[in-house]
This record gives structure tokens, sequence and C-alpha cells, in this order.
């Protein structure tokens, strides 16, 4: 088991027939993933990498079953391709696109609130690198061989430094059961502590990686909710010690401009929380090993 | 991208929003002629720079008659204003704005900002007006009162009353701020904004409230479509590094050290910042090169690092993804001949086709310095910045 994707998730590919769409969806289709078509306007009817091309997400829905879509649409249209995906039925999306306003993303969570629990659409992103279940199915932008599968859940806002955890993993042999990248932005479709509460629930998961950075209150969130609510050990590293205050650091979100924002800050929250953090970038794979021996 | 106070104020003024007459003004020159033409004898200079904390800094001045305007004027253009949040160097004064003097009965607090927990726009107001509002949240979290809008329904009346309330106003001025708190939220909407601070929002002693002072960034995400702003874009406010690798579609922010990094990722960049501060080093950048990274962009990334004279060596780190590490070896020899990089360069290469670059690498005849992992990687920065 894996949790949000696995080998039996049927894709489509919004963004489909531009350079960056296509070149994403035919990796994800050698990795494995299960891509039963792609939707761009104006190109319905057409095929493309030997998938069905259709006008909307609804129509790709009807024809295909489609219940996961990923995003590779420009940030100008990319909120708007969410709503559809949502409207249309998807249950998961990934939305990759970076650069999207944030009073767009504003507008999406406001939208999403409009289904009732069971029938909502789950969203990662947007600005992340996507989500991973290595062995079953990647929807993303990710090397997929990096990743091994295992007993890990992991949890990040980037994508280059969840890579390097997912390989000092693997040089440790240690694999990882999903991997979920939930995106650079000041606002997400969803939080760490969204996907802790899932990880928590997933049989195959013994243990959850938490990559955080600085700005935003999220990290903190989290470290609550694993506290009072988690059986499962949780493992978090905070990016941005050196990072001055009030200077953005690449990310949009990733922006100290308010109080326990700092990663010092973040850090001594996850430490009272009883999360177990990873001291540099360079022991990820340490960490998670001692962590692991102690749960089997 | 922040604002000028004079050019947020401009934006008040169109939406209906009460500021004091005030002009931006250029020249010693000009001062005079914008002073006479506001009237009255006593004016406040106030620098134009994007950084807070003027005040505590100097570049909010009292002068009374002309004579003192002119010393006054003539001794802050033309300066660099260091404030506690500005650039080390400080940052250009090549605009004052000048107003008339204000009669203060009363001293609030009122902001606007894309609030990240409830993922809405939320006001801020505080009766602890004119001070450091961060300063305030911190000491006397009673005296900061938060208001979530909701985005369908917009700023409904009882919060505005609540928000007078809380800031103990009569019924005139609660229905001055009804009107204020939403030609806000509609500049707010229309124009991308990521913040509005009015800090102070005054009531005069006749009773009136103004917003004294304005604030607002605009999201750098929607000034696709916010083409009027990008106008009032001051670069002369900008790190000029930070100007030129937005050109190149890189992300620069200047620090104090003697490691340069250049690394691919926001996350990753800033965890190699840290690792170098761990061994003892001190990061002279924050700099990713994207997902995408090209030889092009490595070259115009080393152009960057190597302009900084505090630089005493150079760590890449460079996870190869959907860029291959064969290419970026390329890149780093390609950049490190043409730029002429003079200081030692450690490169810590990882990923999709790793073998491939490190042999390049290897083989390349130049003294670069190869490392195995990250640790490795900073280790080897720190003892070759230390060498020199």
């Amino acid at each position: 088991m894996a949790i949000l994707i696995d080998k039996k998730t049927k894709v489509i590919v919004q963004g489909f027939t531009g350079q960056i769409g296509t070149f994403h969806a035919q990796e994800m289709i050698e990795y494995g993933t299960n891509v039963v078509g792609g939707v761009t306007p104006g190109k319905g009817g057409t095929k493309h990498l030997d998938c069905p091309v259709f006008n909307t997400v609804k129509e790709a829905v009807k024809a295909t079953g489609a219940n996961a879509s990923i995003i590779f649409i420009p940030a100008p249209f990319a909120a708007d391709g969410i709503m559809e995906a949502a409207d249309a039925g998807i249950k998961y999306c990934v939305a990759i696109t970076d650069g999207i306003p944030a009073h767009d993303m504003i507008r999406v969570k406001r939208y999403m609130r409009r289904y009732k629990a069971e029938d909502k659409m789950v969203l990662t992103g947007p600005n992340c690198a996507g989500t991973i279940s290595p062995g079953k199915a990647m929807m993303g932008i990710m090397p997929g061989h990096i990743y091994m599968e295992g007993p890990v859940g992991v949890i990040g806002r980037s994508g280059t430094l969840g890579y390097e955890a997912a390989s000092q993993m693997k040089a440790l042999k240690i694999g990882i059961s999903t991997s979920i990248g939930i995106g650079g932005d000041p606002i997400n479709g969803s939080s760490f502590k969204d996907h802790l509460e899932r990880f928590e629930k997933d049989p195959e998961t013994k243990a959850v990686v938490m990559i955080g950075e600085i700005g935003g209150p999220q990290e903190a969130e989290a470290a609550h909710f694993a506290k009072d609510n988690m059986k499962k050990p949780v493992i978090g590293y905070i990016a941005g010690l050196t990072a001055p205050k009030g200077r953005r650091m690449g990310h949009a979100g990733a922006i100290i401009s308010a109080f326990g924002e700092s990663a010092a800050e973040k850090v001594e929250i996850l430490q009272e929380c009883g999360v177990t953090v990873v001291p540099d970038p360079a022991s990820f794979g340490s960490v998670v090993q001692k962590v692991l021996a102690k749960v089997s | 991208m922040n604002l000028h106070e004079y050019q947020a104020k401009k934006l008040f003024a169109e939406y209906g929003i009460p500021v004091p007459p005030g002009k931006p003004t250029h020249t010693v020159k000009e001062a005079l002629r914008n002073a006479s033409d506001l009237g009255g004898t006593s004016w406040v200079v106030k620098a134009q720079v994007h950084a807070g904390g003027r005040g505590k800094a100097g570049g909010v001045k009292l002068a009374h008659g002309l004579e003192e305007l002119e010393t006054v004027v003539r001794n802050m253009l033309g300066t660099r204003l260091i404030t506690k949040q500005s650039a080390p160097s400080g940052q250009p004064v090549n605009c004052v704005l000048i107003q008339g003097l204000a009669d203060i009965a009363a001293e609030f607090y009122l902001g606007m900002v894309v609030d990240r927990s409830s993922r809405r726009i939320a006001i801020i107001a505080s009766s602890a007006g004119g001070m450091d509002i961060e300063e305030v949240a911190a000491t006397k979290p009673d005296k900061i009162f938060n208001t979530i809008i909701d985005p369908v329904l917009g700023v409904q009346n009882f919060q505005t009353r609540r928000i007078g309330a809380a800031l103990g106003l009569d019924n005139k001025q609660q229905k001055q701020l009804n009107h204020i708190i939403k030609a806000l939220y509609r500049l707010f909407l229309d124009k991308d904004l990521g913040l509005i601070e009015i800090n102070p929002l005054i009531v005069s002693k006749a009773g009136e409230l103004e917003a004294l002072d304005a604030k607002i960034s605009v999201d750098d995400n929607a000034l696709f479509r916010q083409a009027n702003l990008e106008e009032w874009r001051d670069p002369s406010q900008e790190d000029e590094k930070e100007s030129i690798a937005k050109r190149f579609d890189l992300n620069y922010v200047t620090l104090n050290g003697n490691i340069a990094c250049m690394v691919n990722g926001a996350g990753l960049a800033m965890a190699t910042m840290d690792i170098i501060k761990l061994h003892g080093g001190e990061p002279a950048n924050f700099l990713d090169v994207g997902g995408g990274a090209t030889t092009e962009k490595v070259a115009e990334a080393f152009k960057l690092i190597v302009s900084d004279p505090n630089v005493k060596a150079i760590l890449v780190n460079i996870f190869g993804g959907i860029v291959r590490c064969d290419l970026i070896a390329e890149g780093v020899i390609k950049a490190v001949q043409e730029v002429g990089v003079n200081v030692p360069v450690v490169v810590r290469l990882e990923g999709t086709n790793v073998k491939q670059g490190k042999n390049i690498l290897a083989s390349s005849g130049l003294t670069i310095i190869p490392a195995d992992d990250l640790a490795d990687a900073a280790n080897k920065a720190v003892a070759a910045a230390g060498k020199r």
C-alpha cells in the first residue's frame, strides 16, 4: 500500500500537449504510471503519446474513468484548471505549476469547500515536484530512479531537498512508501498535517519524514498534530537556519515574516512536540535509520 | 515588489482613502516649490526608500520654515539611509515625500495581508499605532485584533464595527473606518496585493481618520496582470545583483559571508547555506539556478558570484533530476573558463548521470575540487575559503 497514488490510479495530464507537459508525461508513462489521457482545450479528439486528448476535464473523466490529474498549465491559467479538475470529479490533483498568484489560490481553496468531505478533491502543490509511490506510480517531475520502495513516508516543501533525502535513504537501503511535495507557495492545496494524518493510517508506512523550511505556520501545526494524534514516529528538518528575516529565499512562501516562522523557532517547536529533528541536511539517512531501528 | 509610500498614497487617494496632502520631490528646488504649494509653515520630509524603520534611522524629519526645509531636503537627497530593515549599506534616497503637518489625537495600526493560516485575506488592527507591529505581537498580543475576510462575501459591516470598537472609535469614526476598510479591500483585490500597512492610521484633533503612512507590497506572481504597477518599480531600491539574477530567471539573495553557493532548488539552496554555517563557514549568498538549469544559466550564475569581492570559495551543489549531471559538469567547466574564476570551486554532483558528470570534471584539467556528499562539500569549501 501507499497513499494518494498507486498502480491503479488513472491519471490525466492537464496541459498535456505543451513542451513541459509532454516531457514529463512521457517520463511518468515510462515509470509505469497509468496515464489514460490528457486535456488541452482546442485539441480534443486528437492523440498525443498514444493517449486520447480532450477539450475538458469532464469529457476526459467520462471517457477514461480518470480519478487523478497533474497540472502543467501556465501560471495565469492554472488556478482555473485546478477548479475544473475538482468540478469534474477528480479525487487527487497535483499542481506542478510555479508562479500562481496568491489571490488565485485563495479562490481555489474557497471553491473546493463546496464539496462534501467524501467528494472533495485532494490537492498537493502548487509549485512542487509532485508525488511518487516508488515502484507503483509517479505523478511529478522527480527522477524516479532515486526512490526505493519501503516503509518511510516523506512530505516536503522543496523538490531537490526531497531528492537529497530520498537518495541518502536509498544509499542506506531505506525505501519510501510515498513521497509528497506540498510545494513552496504561501497558499498551498494541502499541508504537512493533512498528509501526516494519511500516513498514520497507512499500514505500510512505519515513520514519516517532514522536510520544512522558513516561513508560514504549517510545520508547527503539523508538529502539534503529531504530538496529539500520532503513534508513528515523525522526523523533521527545517531549511533556512542562515536565512535573513524578511527576505524571500527562492520559494514564494520561504520568507520569515512573523513570530515563529524562522528555522530556529520551528526546530524548537518540533522538538517540544517530540519530533526527531535532523540536525543538518547531510544526516537525513542516518537519522531515519536510527528511528526505524527503534520501530521494528 | 514593494511600492514607495508616495505611490501607495496615490493609490489610496484613488480609492477614496484619506491621506494628508503631500508631494514626491526629487530636488531641493522642487522641494521649495512643493512646500509653498502645500502651504503652511512646517512640513514633514520623509525619505522614500524600500525599508521600514525610517523614523528611527533619521529618514523622517520635521522642518519649520523654508530655510530649514531646504537644509533637511539637501541633507537627505542623494544619501543612503541605513535602517534595521535595509541592506547593510542602506537604501539610496532619490526621492522624499513632503507633507503638511498632522495634528494627531490618536494613532492606530491597520493592515491587510494574505493570511497563510486561514488561506484568506486578513485585517490586522491594533490600538498600539506608530509602533513596530511585530514588537506589539511579541510583547502585547492582546493589543492585536485579527479579522478574516470570506473571499466570496467580502468585508461585512459587523466586522468593521468590531474593529472600530476594539480601537475605541466614536460613531462618526466608525463610519469612516467602514469606508476605509472596504476601500482597502477593493484595492487589495484589484491590484493583487500581498500586504497593505497603515502605521499609523490617525485620528486628527478634528476627529477625522487619516492614513499618515502607507506601505504596499504587490504579489510578484501577479505582476503579469498588473502592468501599471510594474511601471512603478524602482530598480535603485533593489540589490543590483538580485536584479541581474532576475533577468536570467535565477533566484539570488546577497548575504554577508565569503563562501558563495550555486544550487538547484530553493530548499536545497537554503540547506546548503545552512551546512556551510554548521561547518564553520559563512554563506555569501542564496542562489537557486532552478530545476531547468542550462549551461548558459550556470555561466550567468558564476558571473554573479565572482562579482562579489568577498567571495573566497565557491560551492556548487547540484542534484540532477531532470537536469543531467554531465550537462551541469560541462556548464561548470565552460563557465570557469569563460568567466575566469580565481577562487577554489568545490563541486558536488548527485543524481542522474552522476558518474559521467564526475568524469568530465576530473578530466577537465581545471582545479575543481570534487566532493562526494553534502558534508564533504561543506568541509572542503570551508577549508578552501579559510586558506585564502
